[in-house]
């Protein structure tokens, strides 16, 4: 960039434009230093303020500075029993968390990679329709039909599986956030790209449908699985509305509906709010999904800038 | 469909069958649920439910409160997606530009992504306090008295900021990758033709940028009306009181708060209409869309 506009300038003038480019530089790196700054400081304090004792925050806010109560605070925030029934703790939490993450992760690739493999690979008579049918559970997102979706899976009994319904059931956590269909299309979208010669191919040396699947196009999709994997997690470990209405019963709670429980003690007002374990608690509550992110970063910017074509 | 496809019928319809059970289940099954309900008026308790027709949607017309949810969606979201697009749009191009760090930028840049909306919404609420928090309280430095969950725009300003903040990754990570896709031949040439950086964004980087920039458009829109539930919900502390809210989040109030099934689904079945508009919008636009590989 700089070589070629040095270039086409003299020597009488390049010690000028020189400076003018530099500081061109410093500008630029202030803006994303302070966009960085903007990014990281409110965790930053949110850290800080997990080391403090209720007290201080209560009085001064939150901190910049370190005290001696981490320890303390990250202790109580995993392994004391707190909500109503003092039947959940953070590590109780974190597991469903957990669960919660990876069995939508699983569930929606492996339901959605079956579900394309079928459309893309099949000549079915209804396969569009198919299609069709489940392109449009990507329109409505669950919060525009809670409501109904709650009725129905806390009255919905599946072969006396479930008595009182689904509600409170890792099932009735997980599958009904399976039900829109974004990891169907995404997988449609590269089985569509990858070369008709393969299967060909494999028809010809006899392959029948899943050892096709198994020993080809699996491994072929292997990378688009992890970036998938990993978007999935992330939005399965960050659910909030439907774990809120669904899992009444505490030992179901996730972190982040725990986050709600923490609010509800702020506004109830009642007593101090233990500020550094909430605190503590919603550092617990981002860490695995931030590690996630920025650890396989190309693959998670690759699933996501892929994802919408 | 490929060429030289599998002619199994048995075999396809079993691998379709989770798929097409769950949403049966879980999308089809609820949402004409939502419709249904939503001509009917139910009695306190749910026992029992008379056809009201369109009632439920006429009381909404009429209903202040949802006009005002209506207007508050239509402000919050517009100033959502115009300062999450603008700065997202100025760090990219800024991150695109630089050469040293550059990694380091978009990982410093993109990781609030992983953050669950409620935890942003807990880092607001303690950041806005009325009495502890610190930006409130530097902006009782400067004179002005910040009431949070009191004052309606205030509590509006904190519900934006916070929804701006957590959106910014994403669109960064989308500008960028867009702006990494213009070919090097382009930037070049743009390069020996025009020598002033401002004036080659706009002619060159912005035009091309610009099927990107639609698609996130969408994008922000639909994270404006849904995925703030988790920032409104915490920021008003579950007390919906006179504050400021969204038409989902009014959804949600008005059914298991309020216990208005009919009145509930009516708005349910309002916003369906609504995203299915802005889907057609979005695919007749994606079709038309460029891509330079």
């Amino acid at each position: 960039m700089a070589d070629i506009t040095e270039t086409r300038v003299t020597t009488a003038t390049t010690t000028r434009t020189r400076k003018r480019i530099r500081w061109d530089h410093v500008a630029d790196h202030a803006i994303l230093i302070a966009g960085a700054l903007l990014m990281l400081v409110p965790v930053y304090m949110v850290f800080a303020t997990s080391s403090w004792d209720a007290i201080t925050v209560h009085r001064e806010g939150m901190q910049f500075g370190f005290s001696d109560q981490l320890g303390t605070n990250y202790d109580a925030a995993l392994f004391e029993y707190g909500g109503f029934t003092d039947a959940v703790n953070g590590v109780t939490m974190l597991a469903n968390s957990l669960i919660l993450g990876l069995g939508f992760a699983i569930g929606k690739i492996v339901v959605g990679m079956m579900a394309a493999y079928a459309i893309v690979y099949f000549r079915l008579k209804f396969a569009t329709l198919a299609f069709w049918m489940i392109f449009t559970t990507l329109l409505l997102p669950l919060e525009v039909r809670i409501l109904p979706s709650y009725e129905i899976i806390t009255s919905i009994t599946v072969f006396g599986l479930y008595e009182n319904g689904m509600g409170n059931s890792y099932a009735g956590l997980i599958i009904p956030l399976i039900a829109s269909a974004t990891a169907t299309f995404f997988f449609r979208q590269f089985f569509l790209s990858v070369p008709e010669e393969l299967i060909e191919a494999a028809r010809i040396d006899g392959a029948g449908p899943v050892k096709f699947f198994i020993d080809i196009l699996v491994p072929l999709s292997r990378t688009m699985i992890a970036a998938m994997f990993i978007i999935m997690f992330v939005f399965g470990w960050n659910q909030y509305l439907w774990p809120t209405l669904i899992t009444t019963d505490e030992s179901l709670f996730t972190l982040v509906r725990g986050i709600r429980q923490i609010v509800q003690s702020y506004a109830d007002g009642s007593e101090t709010p233990d500020y550094g374990q909430a605190a503590a608690l919603a550092i617990i509550a981002m860490t695995p999904p931030v590690l996630i992110v920025v650890f396989f970063q190309s693959w998670f910017v690759k699933g996501l800038t892929e994802s919408d074509k | 469909m490929k060429r030289a496809a599998f002619g199994h019928i048995g075999f396809p319809i079993l691998l379709l069958l989770p798929q097409l059970v769950i949403i049966a289940i879980f999308f089809y099954w609820p949402a004409a649920y939502a419709v249904q309900s939503s001509f009917y008026a139910q009695d306190m308790f749910g026992f029992t439910s008379t056809f009201v027709g369109a009632e439920n949607y006429t009381r909404l017309i009429d209903s202040t409160n949802y006009l005002n949810a209506l207007n508050f969606t239509v402000i919050f979201t517009v100033l959502v997606t115009f300062f999450s697009l603008g700065i997202a749009l100025l760090l990219a191009v800024k991150a695109d530009k630089v050469i040293r760090g550059a990694k380091t930028y978009r990982t410093l840049l993109m990781w609030v992504y992983a953050i669950a909306p409620p935890v942003a919404g807990l880092i607001g609420v303690m950041l806005f306090d009325q009495s502890r928090g610190n930006i409130t309280q530097l902006l009782a430095f400067f004179g002005y008295e910040y009431r949070l969950g009191v004052n309606y725009w205030d509590t509006a300003t904190a519900m934006i900021t916070v929804s701006v903040w957590k959106q910014i990754p994403v669109n960064f990570i989308f500008f960028l990758s867009g702006l990494q896709a213009i070919p090097q031949s382009v930037r070049e040439a743009a390069m020996i033709d025009n020598r002033s950086g401002t004036s080659r964004f706009w002619d060159i980087t912005f035009p091309l940028l610009a099927p990107t920039g639609f698609f996130l458009l969408i994008i922000n829109i639909t994270y404006s009306l849904f995925d703030t539930f988790g920032i409104i919900d915490t920021i008003v502390k579950g007390e919906p009181g006179n504050n400021p809210l969204t038409l989902v989040y009014r959804v949600y109030v008005d059914g298991f708060r309020g216990g208005d099934l009919g009145g509930s689904s009516a708005q349910s079945v309002v916003l369906m209409v609504l995203v299915l508009i802005l889907t057609i919008v979005q695919f007749r636009f994606l079709e038309r869309r460029i891509h330079y590989t």
